[in-house]
């Protein structure tokens, strides 16, 4: 029991402490202005006009600028999260983190969640001036289930991002460019810009191991309970997302210890420039 | 084995697998520790003495548990490193000299709070231990500085504070004045000295390749090359192995015919260097007496004697008697000294 209020006290400091740098660092850091809140608006806005043009019903717009506030979510994962224990080991930080007498699991939960919180100014930034800009409304019936929805959807996202980071570790470079080649492919298959179910039902099933599939379509359908442009019924979608989000903190946890396993074993993985 | 002990190793060893190079069908392996056995007494500041590649950084991250052993086990304050790293890794910590730590974009002082956290300290507790060490170390008026703006002796000095913020039992520092100025090195080893004598318990293990700062500093040296430790004992101890012999300095004009001094009677080593243009050549003799010898043979050569100096044995010279060679070519800086 003593044993048990200890490791819990280092367990919840260390997600505190791990996510702190993330929160405070990533706003200190001013450049996000631009390329997390500008670029997904312009990407928005482009696509507005294109609906605009094709006279598409007027929900398509409250849809993409949806779409764009997700997408700082899934930059923040490839880049940020995905990228942070390759980062930790080049800046030595890894090694001291692996002799503490801490979760290991704790310091990713601190990463991503200080990244969680980041990003979401960010999101909301993006939400609350394309639907400024653009006269959004939405006609939210079930606020609950949509909470839901997007609670679920980070969790799974940042789980996939955890799963990367063990990944991006063993890597190494070569993880950049597998991240470059994901970044825009999913864009597409995850249907930030457009109804998923557009790509045909076996693709969007495929695309649904990506969280944000289903979040989007399921929070869209939320916001827009009359439009008709779903892909699976809503509760299917959140049963997926659960599912997704248990899977990928598991098997993220697994990574993780198999890859301090490997690093202690081969003496490389925390070894700099190695 | 008993709980006296802070560091206890019995057949320590490490072998690396090599990346394959091309064309390479076996797999190439490194060995870097070796049969290593050691105590470490509770209390005791002990220094591992050794050239670069010796081994010292793989001995370290095997005790931080950073890294398997590939042969025979090592217990730290008692508790076995591979059977339970956890619960080792609540008593110790290390400083690796040369490095940084934690994030540009966080202040000195926040950077530290971090790290405290995951040793579970409560806000107050890590207050109280910040401030301590950034005055121990000079950062108080930098507390608030990004790190990203400190220069890179600043950035090893905080990391240098993090190091103690857990109250360690156990402190591994591995070759902590590395690239630091002769001013702060000094700072820094006063501290690490006082730390350990005033502090009952604590012990320290030290790694470095400056003779001077194990011979100062440590109670205890070991002296490892080739991932071997060749000797183990008080630094006025290993040096009293070299009590009869007689160690010279000599400088000349550049002489060539060189290897001739090893084969005179009388000469247990001897090492030579050339420096900017005269050549420096380093004995132990068994007696006074071979200097003669040398001297002659010398002005044989058509050398000229440039100086001649007696020495009292440091470290390096037990080094040099243990393994026929000197610290390899790097300049030992002797500015550490007093
Ligand atoms: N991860 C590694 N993989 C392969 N060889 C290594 C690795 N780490 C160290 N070595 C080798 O092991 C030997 C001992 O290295 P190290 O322990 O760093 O020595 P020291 O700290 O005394 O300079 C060196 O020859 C070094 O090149
Ligand atoms: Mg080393």
């Amino acid at each position: 029991m003593k044993n048990f209020r200890r490791d819990l006290n280092i367990f919840l400091r260390t997600v505190r402490g791990r996510s702190y740098p993330r929160l405070i660092g990533m706003q200190r850091e001013k450049s996000w202005i631009f390329f997390d809140t500008f670029l997904p608006l312009l990407a928005t806005t482009a696509y507005v006009f294109i609906y605009r043009a094709l006279n598409a019903p007027p929900e398509f717009t409250g849809f993409v600028v949806l779409g764009g506030a997700m997408t700082a979510y899934w930059l923040n994962v490839l880049w940020s999260m995905a990228t942070q224990l390759y980062w930790e080991k080049e800046t030595g930080n890894l090694s001291l983190y692996l002799i503490a007498p801490t979760s290991r699991m704790a310091i990713l939960l601190g990463m991503a969640l200080g990244g969680m919180a980041a990003t979401t100014l960010r999101a909301v930034t993006v939400l609350l001036l394309g639907s400024l800009l653009f006269d959004v409304t939405f006609s939210v019936e079930n606020w609950g289930a949509l909470l839901l929805v997007f609670v679920l959807t980070l969790v799974a996202l940042y789980g996939l991002g955890m799963i990367f980071a063990s990944l991006f570790l063993l890597w190494g470079r070569e993880a950049w460019h597998l991240a470059q080649l994901f970044q825009e492919p999913v864009f597409l298959i995850s249907g930030f810009y457009f109804p998923v179910r557009n790509l045909g039902f076996w693709v969007s099933i495929g695309a649904s191991i990506i969280p944000i599939t289903f979040g989007l379509d399921a929070m869209r359908q939320l916001l827009y309970p009359q439009a008709q442009w779903g892909f699976l019924d809503v509760n299917i979608e959140i049963a997926v997302l659960a599912l997704l989000s248990v899977l990928f903190l598991v098997l993220a946890h697994r990574m993780l210890l198999w890859m301090e396993t490997l690093a202690r074993r081969e003496g490389r993985l925390t070894v700099r420039g190695q | 084995m008993s709980q006296r002990f802070a560091i206890q190793t019995e057949g320590l060893g490490r072998v690396y697998q090599l990346k394959r190079k091309r064309g390479e069908t076996a797999p190439k392996t490194l060995v870097a520790l070796e049969g290593v056995d050691s105590e470490v007494k509770q209390g005791e500041l002990f220094g591992l003495l050794g050239p670069n590649g010796a081994g010292k950084t793989t001995l370290i991250k095997i005790l931080t548990t950073l890294l398997l052993p590939t042969s025979g086990r090592a217990l730290v304050d008692g508790i076995d490193i591979v059977q339970d790293p956890q619960e080792v890794r609540r008593r110790i910590n290390m400083v690796s000299g040369g490095e940084t730590c934690g994030y540009g974009l966080l202040t000195v002082e926040e950077n530290l709070w971090m790290f405290t956290q995951f040793y579970g300290l409560t806000d107050r507790v890590a207050r109280e231990r910040i401030n301590e060490m950034l005055e121990v170390v000079g950062l108080s008026d930098r507390r608030k500085t990004k790190s990203h703006f400190l220069s890179t002796g600043m950035k090893q000095k905080m990391n240098f504070a993090r190091g103690f913020l857990n109250d360690p039992q156990i402190l591994f520092l591995d070759e902590p004045t590395l690239g630091l100025d002769v001013q702060t090195s000094r700072v820094l080893r006063d501290f690490v000295k006082r730390w350990v004598r005033e502090r009952p318990g604590k012990t320290l293990l030290l790694t470095t390749h400056y003779m001077a700062e194990a011979d100062e500093l440590c109670d205890r040296v070991a002296i490892i090359d080739k991932g071997k430790i060749l000797a183990c004992d008080t630094p006025a101890n290993l040096k009293r192995r070299l009590q009869r012999a007689s160690i010279f300095k000599l400088q000349t004009t550049p002489l060539e015919m060189s290897n001739r001094f090893s084969d005179l009677p009388g000469v247990s080593k001897f090492i030579e260097h050339q420096r900017n243009g005269h050549t420096e050549l380093n004995f132990i003799l068994e007696n006074e007496n071979v200097l003669v010898k040398i001297l002659d043979a010398v002005q044989a050569g058509g050398g000229h004697l440039l100086s001649l100096e007696k020495r009292e044995p440091t470290l390096e010279d037990v080094f040099i008697d243990l393994v026929g060679r000197g610290f390899g070519d790097e300049e030992t800086p002797l500015e550490v000294e007093k």
